[in-house]
């Protein structure tokens, strides 16, 4: 069970949080004129790498905030987490 | 007879004043406090204690501790059985009973000895090969027949009575294992001021300070120990435990250790947990698990009385026992030389076989200065003894020592063996630990880290007491720096002991000339000599191959002994050296652990939470059947007298139809929504125009994920200009909180907007039916219900006995219905006081069952319908989706796929004989006499029993569906074996154009 800090909350452990996916995925804008292969890239596909990934968590059990975090797939090794409105350090 | 094999002093950890009776295989023995049943046995003069996984064997003792790999046996009886318990392990205590396993009829006459003669038979990747095919033999004839002859005990088939629990810990040091450098890095990193656990599997602390002869300041080893164990007891910052094995390593210096309670204690208070699981999360972790003793293979090397030198030795010194009295020590090291000073202690002289060519070791030397003739450059080449061992073929050893020279058979009771230590690292590479092989000791060891984790002493490989001491006093006090100022060094006492000259590269005998007697690595698997051989023949080239084709360290010792001399081994054969070979991975539990002690708490009611509503009591009284929905408990249905659930749920919902019923809805999800933003959030939330809602209006919602379907619906209203009142399904209540928390906190953090669960503050009280308007006309005189002061989508703020309420005129059921919110608290007051308005009314309550059947007539869709599979257009929701606007997932829509005609679309299906029940989940087709495959057009979503017209009606999503309509299919459930013709009717089967909620 991973140990995550929350960048609220502090470090808890991983049955409080959910997973959200890759962290640098953009949302295309509402309304925007987008193709379809633009589109099925935002929806369906993900990198998936072994190391350094940019995430999103959700702080479920706790403060109910979603945050970014910066963990290595292979080993989960989380190195940064931080705000939504901030940057982690890589 | 009894305890004829003790030793001759009392300087052991048994307390010879308190006797304890138990029994094994239906006799009665008794031992003494401190002693393990293994112990008590072996007092006794019991060595045969089980039969072999394969060939049914006869075993003995091997060992004195986890690494025990053959005494497993059934302890206890009825529900209280526990099967595979290894007696090394199991502390006695009065009335203890245990019997052998895997043989029949006794363990002295098994049937399943014939495995034994028929060995050539049962090779490695015997069950691969053997039970490969006909296919069709599998169920009826391999699987009883493995299942019959894998010999391991029998689970319990009741209930398991005990009581486990989970206890969570933080800690800057975890120390595991209490030998000499476990005790130092605890003391070291507790003086320090760190916040220190230190486990211990054992009931007593010391590890091998308990056995050997050592010095460590003027005290002996025994005495520094016990002295160590008081400091720390002494110390705030120190959790002490016992009886307990860290048997996990996971990631973030999570470990997981077992702790045995009370299965030691004679009559445990009735509250006290059998065992404690605690889950530690540790700043770092010190692995002080020391080392085992390496057994050698020779010819019939695994019969009852041949044990590992070590586990002679702890038998002796801590629990006052002699394995035998007629001792045969062999060895390729100095070590063994200590349980010959032992045998010594109690007059009698073992028969020293050592392979190496001399040693003039310190314990060697005294040995020999005691007049003890040392065979060196000897081995065994076989034994004798049936049910314990009676004899041993020894001899000479030649020049590459491959062949025996000259072999002679000599009388013996046992056969202590040694082939060196093997640094116990399992939780060091569970923790990604990357180990690297140690030439000089043969073995791996730990080596570069992936988490906050060190080894220490004998675990890492430092063998000498000098060193283990160092070492844990040192990296005791530079892990507890990270966490303490205070600076406090322990400085690290004088030891004393004898030096040891090196082991022999030598774990395997021949054979002798002429026979191929089975010379065994791994006890527990029965696996030998010859079946690595075998595997290696065959082309197994990597040792995660052979391991799993011979089944070589997969037992649930997990290769503890049998590992490495597999290893070496095939390092032999291949002319590799061991490092080349590599080695397998550790992986959880170190040792074996209890089902009920992983489970713990969560058993029973305690799985889950459970979550009543504020009525939950009052249904109670009334007869309510519950149903679980989520962790909700919902009433299903309220059964009078004799009804069956058909015959209730009829009558509710006709009641709905005809009169007026009640439901409590508490449990639908409820979102508070507030902000400036809030109308424009709802806007891209949902599929539908939200701008315009006027205050004091619902409006009903459809909102899709991303990639198009539909996600949930639920009602919503306005409260006020930047306030709403969400609500959702049941089921998606806290997915939809997350899903807009995720909008607002990620992808549109411009917004201006907060959401928060309201759900447990309001309950919600469903009224609906024909009579609901007089009814609360009747309960709320003060407000005007009627079809121009309350329009449908309308909702009103009132008071009733100093109650305030919500009024929202929104309807499920297809009927004219309102919805009557208050705060959680009132829930019951509000529901008993439309009771008893509604008495008047007929008024009934009804449960989800008729809720369901008033929603399927209506063709108003539901999570069955709503499965994650549908966008809007599937389930006549297209009338919902707005063109004008963008909201989430709506660029989905407008995809090929799911724009095209032929998409499974909702229907209703009536049966043709209005008579039988459409089983849900049935399959739709057009002919149900082809041959199969039969191509299906879709399924059967929701099925009830229509209250309206008196027959059965199902909502189905079927290819095509509009254009079915007025055809006739069939339904064909083939889990029950039916076929049901089918007619095609428009899913809006009651009040289609909907004026009855208008009304
Ligand atoms: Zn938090």
């Amino acid at each position: 069970m991973l140990e995550i800090k929350c960048p609220y909350c502090g470090k808890r452990s991983q049955n409080e949080f959910s997973y959200g996916g890759d962290a640098t995925v953009k949302r295309p804008t509402l309304g925007e004129e987008i193709s379809t292969e633009d589109w099925d890239n935002f929806v369906y596909f993900r990198d998936n790498p072994r190391g350094k990934h940019t995430e999103l968590w959700h702080h479920v059990s706790g403060c109910r905030q979603w945050f970014k975090a910066s963990r290595d797939t292979a080993t989960h090794e989380i190195f940064d987490t931080c705000k939504m409105n901030e940057a982690l350090n890589e | 007879m009894s305890n004829a094999y003790r030793t001759k002093n009392s300087t052991g950890l048994i307390n010879k004043n308190k006797k304890i009776n138990f029994t094994f295989n239906g006799h009665t023995y008794h031992g003494y406090e401190g002693d393990t049943l293994a112990s008590a046995l072996i007092s006794n003069g019991i060595h045969l204690i089980g039969r072999s996984f394969k060939y049914h064997r006869p075993r003995g003792f091997l060992g004195v501790g986890v690494e025990e790999p053959n005494a497993m046996v059934q302890l206890h009886e009825g529900n209280k059985s526990e099967p595979n318990i290894i007696a090394t392990e199991v502390e006695l205590v009065e009335g203890l009973k245990a019997k052998s396993q895997n043989c029949w009829p006794s363990v002295q006459f098994d049937i399943g000895e014939v495995n034994n003669l028929l060995n050539r038979f049962f090779p490695a990747g015997f069950y691969y090969k053997t039970f490969m095919w006909p296919k069709s033999f599998w169920m009826k004839i391999y699987e009883p027949f493995i299942r019959k002859a894998a010999g391991m005990g029998v689970a319990p088939l009741q209930p398991d009575p005990d009581r486990y629990e989970h206890n969570y810990e933080h800690c800057d040091v975890l120390v595991v294992g209490s030998g000499p450098s476990g005790l130092a890095s605890a003391l070291a990193a507790a003086k320090n001021g760190a916040r220190v656990i230190l486990a211990e599997d054992k009931a007593n602390f010391g590890g091998s300070l308990l056995t050997d002869e050592v010095t460590i300041g003027n005290m002996s080893g025994k005495e520094w120990a016990n002295d160590t164990v008081a400091q720390l007891k002494s110390l705030p910052n120190v959790i002490l435990k016992k009886r307990s094995q860290v048997f996990g390593y996971y990631d973030h210096n999570m470990t997981v250790m077992i702790e045995r309670v009370s299965d030691h204690q004679e009559n445990p208070s009735k509250y006290t947990p059998r065992q404690r699981l605690h889950y530690i999360r540790a700043g770092e972790v010190i692995v002080s698990t020391g080392s085992i003793e390496r057994p050698i293979s020779f010819g019939n090397n695994d019969r009852p009385g041949i044990l590992l030198a070590s586990a002679a030795k702890e038998y002796m010194t801590v629990y006052e026992t002699l394995v035998g009295k007629k001792p045969i020590i062999f060895t390729n090291n100095d070590t063994a030389y200590s349980t010959a000073l032992e045998f010594l202690k109690n007059d009698i002289t073992p028969v020293i076989l050592d392979t190496r060519n001399n040693s003039n070791g310190e314990l060697v030397k005294e040995v020999k200065q005691k007049g003890v003739n040392i065979r060196f450059n000897s081995g065994i080449a076989d034994t004798k003894g049936h049910l314990k061992i009676k004899s041993a073929v020894i001899g000479e050893l030649d020049k590459d020592k491959e062949n025996f020279t000259s072999l002679e058979s000599i009388d013996c009771d046992c056969i202590c063996m040694s082939g060196g230590w093997t640094p116990t690292v399992h939780l060091s590479s569970q923790a990604g630990n990357k180990l690297k092989f140690n030439e000089e000791i043969d073995a791996f060891v730990p080596d570069k880290k992936r988490q906050r984790e060190s080894a220490v002493g004998a675990a890492n490989g430092s063998f000498t007491l000098n060193q283990s001491l160092a070492e844990g006093f040192q990296v005791g006090f530079d892990l507890s720096n990270k966490f303490t100022d205070n600076n406090i060094v322990t400085n690290t006492p004088n030891s004393k002991e004898p030096k040891y000259e090196k082991h022999e590269r030598l774990w395997c005998m021949p054979l002798p000339q002429g026979k191929t007697p089975k010379r065994f690595i791994d006890f527990q698997n029965d696996v030998a000599v010859s079946d690595v051989e075998l595997a290696i023949r065959e082309g197994f080239r990597s040792i995660e191959h052979v391991k799993r084709y011979t089944t070589l360290g997969m037992a649930g010792d997990q290769g503890k002994t049998s590992n490495l001399n597999g290893l070496q081994y095939v390092s032999n054969i291949e002319k590799k050296i061991v490092p080349e070979v590599g080695h397998t991975t550790f992986r959880p539990p170190y040792t074996p652990v209890t089902i009920g002690a992983i489970v713990g708490r969560e058993v029973g009611n305690h799985y889950l939470p459970t979550r009543k509503s504020p009525i939950h009591n009052w249904h109670e009284e009334n007869n309510a059947v519950f149903v679980a929905a989520g962790l909700w408990q919902r009433p299903r249905y309220y059964p009078k007298e004799s009804e069956n659930m058909n015959d209730a749920v009829n009558r509710e919902a006709a009641n709905v139809r005809s009169n007026v019923g009640i439901c409590d809805v508490t449990t639908l999800g409820k979102i508070d929504i507030k902000g400036p933003d809030a109308p424009e959030f709802l806007n891209r939330v949902y599929t539908n125009a939200w701008l315009k809602l006027p205050v004091g209006k619902a409006r009903y919602g459809v909102m899709l994920r991303e990639d198009g379907m539909v996600f949930d619906d639920g009602t919503t209203s306005r409260l006020s200009e930047n306030h709403f009142h969400m609500t959702t399904t049941t089921a998606q209540a806290a997915n939809v909180l997350s899903h807009l928390e995720y909008y607002l906190q990620v992808v549109w953090p411009e917004l201006d907007v907060n959401v928060l669960s309201t759900t447990e503050q309001w309950s919600g009280i469903a009224v609906a039916g024909p009579k609901s308007r007089e009814l609360l006309s009747k309960l709320f005189p003060n407000i005007d219900l009627s079809n121009e002061g309350l329009p449908f989508m309308g909702l009103v703020d009132t008071n009733i006995d100093g109650i305030f309420a919500r009024i929202y005129r929104i309807s499920f059921s297809g009927e004219l219905a309102y919805e009557v919110n208050v705060e959680s608290n009132f829930g019951l007051h509000m529901w008993k006081r439309i009771m008893d308005v509604g008495k008047a009314f007929n008024i009934e309550p009804y449960g989800t069952e008729a809720l369901s059947t008033l929603r399927i007539e209506m063709g108003h869709v539901a999570g069955a319908e709503l499965d994650g599979r549908a966008v809007p257009f599937d389930v006549g929701l297209n009338g919902m989706v707005s063109k004008k606007k963008d909201f989430i997932g709506k660029r989905s829509l407008s995809k090929e796929a799911f724009t095209s005609e032929d998409r499974q679309t909702i229907v209703g299906l009536v049966p043709l004989d209005k008579r039988t029940k459409i089983p849900e989940g049935s399959h739709i087709v057009e002919n149900d006499k082809v041959a199969s495959p039969v191509p299906k057009l879709g399924h059967v979503s929701s099925s009830c029993w229509s209250v309206e017209y008196n027959n059965p009606f199902s909502i189905a999503i079927i290819k095509d569906g509009k254009n079915k309509i007025g055809k006739n299919l069939f339904a064909v459930s083939p889990l029950k074996d039916i076929s049901i013709p089918v007619e095609v009717v428009s899913s809006h089967y009651v009040d289609p154009d909907g004026e009855r909620v208008r009304s």
